[in-house]
């Protein structure tokens, strides 16, 4: 202990020598270089960003001054949603539009279903079992036995192995695609992908790669790129999933997807498929299953599927009917498909018009054969073509679309929607009268 | 729910005239009571450790199916995809495998009867540990209903009630097949906007088939790029969606924090937008009416103040208030005294109150024009079907009295009864509730996740149907039981409810409150609840 407080002393002994020693210019170094340390120790602080030479009256007047844009911009009396139809009664058949009496060729009541005396009484018979609303989401007593009921039905109709509903047609696509494809994943999408699928590809946060409708090699090309890429980083690419997303038939352009092209590419570059059935199913394939394909669905998620309300049960109990109708009735198909091709058939070569969309597909599309170069005055032209075809009893409307919204804007076109209903002497009076009608507005 | 960080006041916040140095005398017309009493400390303590348990049990179970000692359940691909990179990375599901999955029945249980005050459930039973169910074919009858959003008992099947929408349904179907700006429209659709708009007290309105959509839709179409979102801290999905879709910039304030919201609000204003200083184009706050999760009611008064002192724009989504409270049924807006005029855009959805489907948009004539020109419901999505419309219009005109009868008064009045009682008994009997004394939304702390699941089990077997929620719904220390008062329940329903969570209470050890009636005797003995019993 002695040794150690006589060490300590030496040092200390040591240390006031070595000051001593030292020369003049250090020791005045060494001075500065502390009175700095004290200095900085004892300044205020210097942040980069500091706005604090605002004063409380400058704020005050920044607060003042600031003036926002009006909640919604003025909107011109003209525009043509704010004139729309309105439809007196139910839309079936034989609609009353405007107060006029006319045949409906622009709701999609494809197999005519609307007005079915059967779907009804099942969505009666619902009504008085069940009230109308079903008063919660699917996980807290909102699943009822016809939803289970109508799950299965589809599941074994459209011979997959599970289903699941929605309540609303636009949010089933546009919540189930960010239930599986995350941010960080990559979907190759159709570029006439309908505004729902947009969206849902734009709540995923997934890398977006379009390619051409329908053209197959320009999907290839971007799945080979992809695959390259693959090879740079096999880690990442182990992780991210790939999803296609298709429509079996087109709203946009009336036409399909070349789906056995699309699954052999699948198998190729191991890339999932997501398929929108909308318009296809009830439509296509001999039993109306639509451009069929395999995939299990999983239940639990989807957001607007656990946050929102189920469907109401007499929705769900007139759509068990109408896969009742449809299972038993498998002629209503051909019936349809025939109607389709004999307008398709009779609106070509009407002069100004052309057709768009397959010679088989129930929607199709009557676009300008020459755009007068503005989308507005387009969209005047038809608009009188449709009123000269509501005048004369045959209702029809425009394509509508949210023009800054789409990512590939279609062009204005008139939309004309073939049902069952339809009788042969009712498309050749539409056939006609869309003729009569280019003529005297384009001509 | 956008943030579990949520700082819990221990206390009342009892506003009466005075609250944080602020004078709202003149802003509060009535007394505003809300609870989020916290629980004492080993409560927390024991839920983190039944996590614990939870997910250890979860990694050995994981590992014994992954060396084939246990049975694996999962949905598995197909044998053709068994490369392809797979759906569910194995960690993302650790959750739902292991936790979920085994309180998994008391979710989704299917019901064969009207949502009403009592109902039927399928009786379900599983052979797998919650893997796969199977029905038994028998039903459990009349179990009391305290889990539909049923709030002023419109979920009825009396064939007088449902005479005009059994009519109307025979008259126009079941579907429109087609969207607004198309051939949609229909004289019915014009009948009901009409009605709201007059409810509502307001310009116009416009309806929509779907409540979620209407948000996830609208609020994209008000605001976009270079705007920017106030969100509460717990609003709903709908709301997240529709602010995240828009692409504005969103910034999250405390829950019904109003110090928290005019500090954003402030600094918005002055420092503009993130590095390039701009002003803002315009500013909107997203706020809900009831927030179901917690029961608390908006703080109105005080955020309308707030955006007319900053030139705000607010955005009030009322899918549980509208209906339940108010002296007339009509929401937060009547609640608390104030006009329509003050709140830019009134939300709110047919689902809960009047037993139907869909939402609606309200406000001044130009915004309603706005929205049927550019919603993307209106361009893209089917309108709503007539039966709905009709039941909706014929619940609007009852609780309007435009029906002959003082029914619709008659529920509302009977709600705040059910509601005020509901609310008193459970905090006599000491448990922990969350939320505004006026409000029917009723959570129940549970905490730990092992009584998440005996809670709701036991429930069943006395006949009772509640709802439980855990993570991730709620922060993941406070699960809970949520319960929906209802106008159509009767003092009896409510009273076997009680007794049944009277014993279930000691039972299970829920009764975590620290103040019960005798030791505030203050807060009972208020004479403002003029309809008490």
């Amino acid at each position: 202990m002695a040794a150690a407080g006589a060490g300590q002393q030496w040092v200390l002994v040591e240390m006031v020598q070595a000051f001593y020693e030292a020369p003049a210019y250090h020791l005045i170094l060494e001075g500065i270089l502390i009175l700095w340390i004290i200095r900085l120790l004892f300044s205020k602080t210097y942040k980069l960003q500091e706005r604090s030479d605002l004063t409380l009256k400058e704020k005050e007047e920044l607060i003042e001054e600031w003036q926002p844009e009006p909640l919604v911009p003025p909107v011109p009396k003209d525009h043509p949603a704010l004139n729309y139809n309105i439809v007196s009664g139910p839309p079936t058949h034989i609609i009353t539009v405007n107060g006029k009496e006319c045949i409906n060729f622009a709701s999609f009541n494809f197999l005519g279903l609307l007005d079915n005396e059967k779907v009804k009484s099942a969505a009666q018979a619902s009504l008085k079992k069940y009230g109308v609303g079903t008063c919660g989401p699917r996980g807290f007593y909102g699943t009822f036995d016809v939803h289970l009921e109508l799950e299965e039905r589809l599941a074994k109709f459209m011979r997959t192995e599970e289903a699941i509903i929605y309540s609303y047609g636009f949010a089933t696509i546009a919540s189930a695609i960010p239930a599986y494809s995350k941010r960080g994943d990559i979907v190759f999408v159709d570029e006439a992908a309908c505004f729902a699928i947009q969206k849902g590809l734009q709540a995923s946060r997934s890398n977006i790669k379009l390619f051409k409708h329908n053209d197959m090699a320009d999907l290839e090309r971007l799945l080979k790129e992809q695959e390259t890429e693959d090879q740079k980083n096999p880690r990442k690419a182990r992780v991210t999933r790939r999803f296609m997303v298709v429509e079996g038939l087109y709203m946009n352009t009336g036409d399909i997807c070349p789906l056995p092209e699309l699954i052999k590419l699948k198998y190729k570059y191991k890339v999932r498929i997501f398929l929108e059935e909308s318009l296809s199913f009830g439509v296509l394939g001999e039993h109306g299953r639509g451009i069929t394909e395999h995939f299990g669905i999983n239940r639990l998620s989807g957001q607007g599927y656990c946050f929102s309300a189920s469907l109401p049960p007499l929705l769900a109990a007139a759509a068990i009917e109408a896969l009742n109708i449809m299972e038993d009735n498998p002629d209503i198909f051909q019936t349809l498909r025939a109607k389709c091709e004999r307008i398709h058939k009779a609106l070509q070569g009407i002069s100004g018009l052309k057709v768009v969309g397959e010679s088989f597909s129930p929607a199709l599309h009557l676009q300008l054969e020459e755009s007068s170069g503005s989308r507005e005055n387009d969209v005047k032209l038809l608009k009188r073509v449709v009123d000269y075809c509501m005048n004369s009893g045959i209702a029809l409307t425009q394509a509508r679309y949210l023009e800054k919204e789409e990512k590939c804007l279609p062009p204005p076109s008139i939309r004309v929607v073939i049902t069952v209903e339809q009788t042969e002497q009712e498309l050749d009076k539409a056939a006609s009268l869309l003729k009569e009608a280019a003529q005297s507005v384009l001509n | 729910r956008q943030g579990s960080g949520k700082k819990m006041e221990d206390t009342f916040s009892i506003l009466y005239f005075q609250k944080n140095g602020i004078s709202n005398g003149t802003l509060y017309k009535k007394t505003f009571i809300e609870h989020f009493e916290q629980a004492p400390m080993y409560v927390a303590v024991l839920t983190f450790l039944g996590f614990g348990v939870g997910t250890v049990f979860g990694y050995l179970r994981d590992f014994m199916r992954a060396w084939g000692l246990e049975k694996r359940n999962v949905a598995t691909e197909r044998e053709q995809q068994k490369d392809f990179v797979p759906l569910y990375q194995d960690f993302e599901n650790f959750y739902t495998r292991n936790l979920y999955m085994r309180i998994r029945d008391n979710w989704n249980r299917p019901i064969c009867s009207v949502p009403g005050p009592q109902f039927d459930l399928m009786e379900r039973v599983t052979d797998d540990y919650n893997w796969t169910f199977r029905f038994t074919g028998r039903t459990i009858k009349n179990v009391i209903n305290m889990g539909s959003y049923n709030y002023l008992g419109f979920a009825e099947t009396d064939v007088n009630a449902l005479k005009t929408v059994t009519i109307e349904l025979q008259k126009y179907g079941t579907g429109i097949c087609s969207t607004r700006q198309e051939m949609g429209t229909l004289d019915k659709h014009i009948e009901l906007e009409k009605l709201v708009a007059n409810f509502l007290g307001v310009e116009d309105a416009m309806v929509f088939g779907m409540g979620f959509a209407t948000n996830s839709m609208n609020i994209p179409a008000l605001v976009g790029k270079g705007c920017l979102i106030l969100s509460d801290e717990l609003n709903h999905t709908s709301l997240v969606l529709g602010a995240r879709l828009s692409g504005a910039t969103i910034r999250i304030f405390k829950h019904n924090n109003m110090q928290s919201l005019e500090k954003l609000l402030r600094d918005a204003i002055i420092y503009g937008q993130p590095r390039s200083r701009r002003a803002w184009r315009k500013i909107i706050i997203l706020v809900e009416g009831i927030y179901s999760m917690e029961g608390s009611i908006v703080r109105l008064p005080e955020i309308v103040s707030l955006k007319k002192k900053y030139k705000a724009y607010l955005y009030l989504d009322e899918a549980h208030s509208i209906g339940a409270v108010g002296a007339t049924g009509r929401g937060v807006v009547e609640y608390f005294g104030m006009s329509p005029d003050d709140v830019d855009v009134l939300m709110g959805t047919f689902t809960k109150s009047f037993g139907a489907a869909g939402g609606y948009i309200a406000g001044r004539k130009d915004l309603v024009d706005f929205l049927r020109t550019h919603s993307h419901s209106a361009v893209y999505a089917t309108s709503m079907c007539p039966p709905v419309a009709e039941q909706i219009i014929r619940a609007m005109k009852c609780l309007m009295g435009l029906d002959g009868t003082t029914q619709g008064l008659q529920r509302v009045r009977q709600l705040g009864k059910n509601t005020r009682y509901f609310r008193r008994r459970l905090h006599e009997m000491g448990f922990i509730i969350y939320g505004n004394d006026d409000s029917p939304v009723v959570p129940l702390l549970l905490y730990m996740p092992g009584k998440i699941g005996a809670f709701a089990r036991r429930m069943l077997e006395k006949n009772i149907g509640v709802v439980v929620v855990g993570f991730p719904a709620t922060p993941i220390t406070e699960s809970r039981a949520r319960f929906c008062v209802s106008a159509a329940h009767t003092r009896e329903m409510l009273n076997t409810v009680l007794n049944a969570l009277d014993e279930l209470g000691d039972f299970l050890q829920l009764k975590y409150s620290r103040y019960s009636k005798s030791s505030h005797p203050e807060l009972y003995e208020e004479t403002r609840l003029e309809l008490e019993d």
